[in-house]
């Protein structure tokens, strides 16, 4: 059932129930995100598509659509809110583009591109992360990880449904890891899904870096904004 | 009462450094040292990294010579994944000849960058011109039409480069066993026949050709000075191809002397019996010697100077520079050339040579080939590598070694700056002596002659500590009981 709803002083219909980042997607609303993918369920983790609902600031992705919505997107302080949010996972790891295979087609990457940010307002804390190597097919590299949770919720073992990642510890304590034993059981194709959905380059392929060249690497072609407006799909 | 002069920073070159020239009580000079005072660490920090990202991450330690570190890293991956150099692969045609034209460019480039921007100032306004004229803005104002195809060349080196790599600067084309991109006919056809802003190829062969005019006319005009300025002796050190003659990406090591014979020849793969380095506490930079003849005999010159002195000859297929490179060797009859300032000469025909070579390559049509990766599998794996390419300045050598889950656990790097350590410092002190001992009073033009030294070098010192930061340079002169004297710093 539909319903009628404000994006940002604009009035639209809106099925109701259906999460408030879609919609607004499919009336040319770009929403950042960096855990929320469409089609699977909302993780809600990453903050990035704060929004203000009814006077409220909530993230867009946990949002559904309810009768008497009035939804605000593009309000400069929201803008700034969510690019404070982007500068704060680029501050809280360790992010070093120009080394990382993932540049070009990392989502955190493309989303600092489409909020603006140059540069954190905030101190970089440098934390000691260890990385992990043990498992035959992925090369888990802990200062990138961001905590999205895509890979704890999205990957699992083919056979047992079993989680093949898990977030270890809390707060500035949390690892990312890995269940080496399930990891090699993982198909080419699993892995390759891993380091796909990966929105940073934490979960990297072993032995298959660099293999796009510069301008052809997936960010470089088409926009995350532009995939999400037009693709419906940030994959 | 003897004095310490101190030049601090020695500018126009790239890093930072330092001169210290210690004089006695009649002024005569006693000693005389090239301080590199930066450190960096790069050696260390991949450590732990993926061994992929080892060529990628390194270039970074330079924002000149990044193709040379870059496909040096590459030539140690092939050989750790297997299809290296040192399981006697060779790389396919294709993207052999892809790396090939990257590195050319960024010799080009470099090197009309060394040349016009850092050395020739003072070839057109002298060693004792003012400061504030000795530069680039000096140049722009005395000849604007030579500054503009400066631009223009190294505009045109620029996008060669980003042709092959993706970007100017620090960027991605040779992954472990080839090379991730061709180059297309349209890629091919704008760097052959330039466009509007950019110059066509045989306009860079041209503008390089004039180059070698500007060191002829002022060598004519300058032949004592040229010839007499920091005469030191050092082996020269280069890579050769088969017939003895220089191969900028891949060859045998061959060092020669006075006369020309070889002293060694080495498979690169094994250059730590070959060599080994001292250091002192006064430099963060090493100083690499060949064992079998210490640490004073065995210090080598690489770069320019020493390998046109190695090179027998260029192909025919390079006329001009061959032609150019018979005119230099015929100018010391048969022997090696120690005269520091025709590096500057060495590196015009070096220009010249590929700016050939690219043009070369650029119609060769295994640009477009698709074949552009050896595929290589897990029994394959060596996890080590050595790769060694001659970058604009010399021999440049990355050597890594990784564990069976691909994490890089060693890196050496002996950068062409490092091997030059010794001669640098000779030729300090041969101007030192030259222009400074004896003399009551320390000119600013006196100080620069110790600078023009370093700079025919072209050192990269950023590099050769892999260290951080500008590269200013500062000389001190001290006296007799170690009291600064004279001081120079920008």
């Amino acid at each position: 059932m539909k319903t009628e709803i404000t994006l940002d002083g604009k009035k639209i219909q809106a099925q109701i129930g259906k999460p408030l980042i879609d919609v607004a997607s499919d009336h040319g609303v770009y929403i950042p995100s960096l855990c929320y993918m469409r089609g699977k369920p909302c993780l809600g983790t990453c903050r990035v598509c704060s929004v203000r609902v009814n006077g409220h600031v909530m993230a867009s992705c946990t949002v559904p659509v309810y009768e008497g919505m009035e939804v605000e997107v593009d309000a400069p302080d929201l803008v700034d809110m969510r690019k404070a949010l982007v500068e704060f996972l680029f501050v809280e790891g360790n992010h070093n583009c120009p080394s990382c295979e993932k540049s070009g087609r990392c989502e955190l990457q493309a989303v600092g591109y489409e909020t603006g940010m140059m540069v954190s307002r905030f101190p970089y804390r440098f934390p000691v992360r260890t990385r992990d190597h043990a498992s035959k097919y992925i090369w888990l590299e802990r200062d990138r990880c961001i905590f999205c949770q895509r890979c704890v919720e999205f990957i699992r073992d083919e056979e047992t449904g079993q989680k093949i990642f898990s977030i270890d510890k809390r707060s500035t304590h949390s690892s990312i890891e890995i269940d080496v034993k399930l990891a090699d059981k993982m198909t080419p194709k699993q892995v390759k899904r891993a380091a796909d959905i990966c929105p940073v380059g934490c979960i990297i392929d072993k032995d298959l870096g660099f293999n796009k060249p510069i301008g052809e690497r997936k960010y470089e072609i088409k926009s995350i904004k532009e995939r999400i407006l037009k693709g419906k799909t940030n994959e | 009462m003897g004095q310490k002069l101190v030049i601090d920073p020695v500018t126009r070159i790239e890093g930072h450094g330092k001169v210290t020239i210690q004089l006695d009580d009649n002024n005569q000079v006693v000693d005389a040292k090239l301080h590199v005072v930066e450190f960096r660490g790069f050696e260390k920090f991949i450590q732990g990294h993926p061994y992929w990202e080892a060529p990628m991450l390194l270039q970074r330690i330079c924002g000149i010579c990044f193709v040379s570190h870059h496909l040096c890293g590459a030539k140690a991956l092939d050989d750790m994944v297997g299809v290296g150099y040192s399981k006697g692969v060779n790389m396919l045609p294709a993207p052999e000849k892809i790396r090939r034209l990257g590195h050319y460019a960024q010799q080009l480039q470099s090197h009309v960058t060394a040349y016009y921007y850092l050395i020739v100032p003072e070839m057109l306004f002298g060693m004792d011109a003012p400061p504030e004229q000795r530069n680039v803005l000096g140049l722009v104002e005395a000849n604007p039409e030579l500054v503009k195809r400066v631009v223009e060349l190294r505009k045109w080196g620029q996008e060669a480069i980003k042709t092959v790599l993706g970007k100017r600067m620090h960027g991605i084309n040779s992954i472990p066993g080839g090379v991730n991109k061709n180059i297309s006919i349209a890629e091919r056809d704008r760097l052959l026949n330039g466009e509007d802003g950019l110059l066509s190829m045989d306009k860079v062969i041209e503008y390089a050709k004039e180059g070698l005019e500007i060191f002829y006319d002022f060598h004519e005009k300058n032949r004592h000075q040229v010839d007499t300025f920091a005469d030191v002796p050092a082996l020269n050190m280069s890579l050769v191809d088969e017939n003895g003659n220089v191969d900028y990406y891949h060859g045998n090591i061959r060092i020669t002397d006075d006369d020309k014979n070889i002293i060694t020849e080495m498979d690169y793969h094994d250059y730590l019996d070959y060599f080994s380095e001292a250091t002192e506490e006064w430099s963060y930079m090493k100083f690499p010697f060949l064992k079998s003849l210490g640490r004073d005999a065995g210090s080598v010159r690489v770069g320019p100077l020493a390998r046109v002195n190695v090179t027998k000859s260029y192909g025919t297929d390079t006329p001009l520079a061959k032609e150019a490179l018979e005119r230099f060797h015929d100018y010391t009859k048969g022997k090696a050339n120690n005269m520091t300032l025709h590096t500057n000469w060495a590196r015009a025909i070096e220009i010249l040579h590929s700016a050939e070579l690219i043009k070369n390559l650029l119609n060769d049509p295994d640009l477009q080939k698709e074949n552009l990766i050896l595929t290589h599998s897990k029994a394959d794996w060596t996890g080590e590598g050595v790769g060694v390419v001659e970058a604009p300045r010399g021999t440049l050598l990355h050597h890594y070694k990784a564990n069976q889950e691909g994490n890089i656990t060693f890196c050496n790097l002996v950068v062409a700056t490092t091997q030059n350590n010794t001669v640098m410092n000779r030729t300090v002190r041969s101007v030192a002596e030259e222009y400074l001992g004896g003399n009551d009073i320390i000119t600013e033009g006196m100080m620069n002659a110790i600078e023009v030294g370093i700079r025919a070098y072209d050192p990269c010192l950023s590099c050769a500590t892999h260290a951080t930061g500008n590269m200013p340079l500062d000389v001190s002169i001290y006296d007799a009981k170690g009291k600064l004297f004279a001081n120079k710093r920008r």
